[in-house]
């Protein structure tokens, strides 16, 4: 039992803790909250893990630009959880809900029995090469293994991106008969 | 082992107490330089010069009443000035501060941790302040806290690309992540690396200041229009949290500007870490007197100063360097 394999037990509990409180807050804000949390403790957990630069850009992503834009929108929206009640979901997602639960701790349970935390731990740590998760190792990887994937990734938020620009113009005007400018000022304004 | 946990204790410590009176000093020195900007004195009872002032002004904001409104969110509402302080002092865990000196035996490096992605942890660390901004904006349950809230995320957001971008093109030229390498790249003044990334330079300052959120980008606390946007109902010694986290993020900017433009510690005849302070000191003085000099944005020009003009010209001078590196 050695140091880094404490830190990595520590870590890896409040990165589950945060999972769990995510689910289980009504408040959306808070649920946010222990989601940064959860994201942070794994970040710790990759540093532990000897890749540096995965741990950094998931703070740099997710917790630092991601998280800040789902705040945003709660906030403006101004969701303060007591709207969401048992009711008003259909019948359908009631069902989906328990088999995938059902399905997910099946999942859960075969990966906990193939293999222990422990052994996972001390075996990655002490497989890992020289300059394992460096800026240039991740690099390489990335535009040579598995460039076809990488590019058809970016492609996929492309077209995200440009569809969110299609709704969000149509949307626009649809309820509005006034000039361009007109426009822009009043989304300006729901910015604000 | 326990030789090193002791040195980086030390060193830890000696930077924070330098910099919360750094951060004190700051207060002091944007009243100063402001007033004679303005034809005034400033603050000039509390010592010679007025130099007890932010001492009085600590003691004063200790004393206060610390009150907590009745509708806001308590746990979150506490929360919200330790978020927006802390990020701004875990950066100078990889500013280099000064090259390496012996101290009573014992060789001790000018940098706490010299992580070799120091400059990605300086953008993590510092996009992770701005939740103490939208925090205190949703928890005082106030509709000017929550607008100054909303305004400071959304402003991050805009901001944290082209900032982000700026710094793409230094790392670029200096192959490398790490801070200190990057500053023994600049030896004479020829390799700033100010000088080969003008753009770069310009648009790390721009951002920076929207990051910090000081004038002309002070929108989320627009005093004219939100009372004092996301810390209308903070007072006391919360309140100041927030102060001391502003002027400690102004300095974060300051330390990583210099070290990546303007050479960090490097300069002759004296010592490094003076030379440090004066290139921080600089930053500083600039910002004031742009804070003096610049009237404040309105919103939407913000937003598209934001999107239309910086983030296109980051992606321009990135493209740029990566085009003359290559050729």
């Amino acid at each position: 039992m050695n140091f880094e394999l404490i830190i990595f037990g520590i870590s890896a509990v409040i990165a589950v803790f945060g999972a769990t409180m995510m689910i289980a807050q009504r408040n959306p804000v808070a649920s946010v909250l222990y989601m940064i949390l959860s994201l942070i403790a794994q970040a710790v957990c990759y540093v532990q893990l000897g890749a540096l630069f995965l741990g950094v850009i998931l703070i740099v992503v997710y917790a630092g630009a991601i998280m800040v834009l789902f705040l945003f929108v709660i906030m403006l929206l101004n969701l303060r959880g007591e709207e969401a009640s048992e009711q008003d979901t259909p019948a359908v997602s009631q069902f989906t809900k328990y088999v995938f639960s059902v399905l997910l701790t099946l999942e859960l349970v075969f990966i906990v029995k193939a293999a222990s935390l422990d052994s996972v731990a001390t075996q990655v740590a002490d497989q890992v090469a020289d300059g394992f998760g460096s800026v240039r190792q991740v690099a390489q990887v990335m535009f040579t293994n598995y460039l076809y994937p990488f590019e058809l990734t970016g492609i996929l938020l492309l077209v995200a991106l440009v569809g969110a620009v299609v709704l969000a113009k149509r949307e626009r005007d649809s309820y509005s008969s006034a000039t361009d400018d007109a426009d822009d000022d009043r989304s300006e304004r729901v910015v604000e | 082992m326990l030789e090193y946990a002791i040195i980086s204790s030390l060193k830890i410590i000696v930077i924070i107490v330098v910099l919360l009176t750094g951060c004190a000093y700051s207060t002091y020195l944007e009243r100063k330089v402001v007033a004679f900007m303005q034809q005034r004195i400033g603050p000039l009872y509390a010592g010679p010069y007025g130099l007890l002032q932010p001492i009085a002004d600590a003691i004063k904001l200790i004393f206060k009443e610390d009150f907590v409104p009745d509708r806001a969110e308590r746990f979150a509402f506490t929360l919200a000035p330790i978020i927006g302080f802390v990020p701004a002092f875990m950066v100078f865990a990889v500013v280099p501060f000064s090259s390496d000196v012996t101290m009573f035996g014992y060789e001790v490096s000018g940098i706490i941790s010299d992580l070799n992605i120091g400059v990605l942890w300086v953008l993590a660390v510092g996009s992770l302040g701005v939740y103490g901004t939208i925090l205190a904006g949703w928890s005082s349950g106030s509709k000017y806290s929550l607008l100054g809230g909303l305004r400071g995320s959304a402003q991050t957001i805009s901001y944290e690309l082209a900032y982000g971008l700026s710094i793409v093109g230094v790392i670029i030229l200096g192959n490398t992540l790490s801070m200190s390498e990057i500053v023994s790249q600049q030896a004479t003044i020829w390799d700033w690396y100010i000088f080969r990334q003008p753009l770069g330079f310009v648009l790390f300052l721009t951002c920076a200041i929207a990051e910090t959120c000081r004038a002309p980008f002070d929108l989320p606390e627009a005093e004219s229009e939100l009372v004092a946007g996301f810390h209308t109902e903070y007072s006391s010694m919360r309140f100041s949290t927030f102060f001391v986290g502003e002027y400690a993020h102004m300095i974060a900017v300051g330390c990583v500007g210099s070290t990546l433009f303007l050479g960090g510690w490097q300069g002759p005849f004296l010592p490094p870490v003076l030379w440090m302070a004066i290139k921080v000191f600089l930053f500083l003085f600039l910002y004031i007197w742009l804070r003096a000099t610049l009237p404040r944005f309105r919103y939407d020009q913000l937003m598209n100063f934001g999107w239309k003009v910086l983030f296109p010209l980051a992606i321009l001078n990135t493209m740029l360097t990566g085009l003359i590196v290559l050729w």
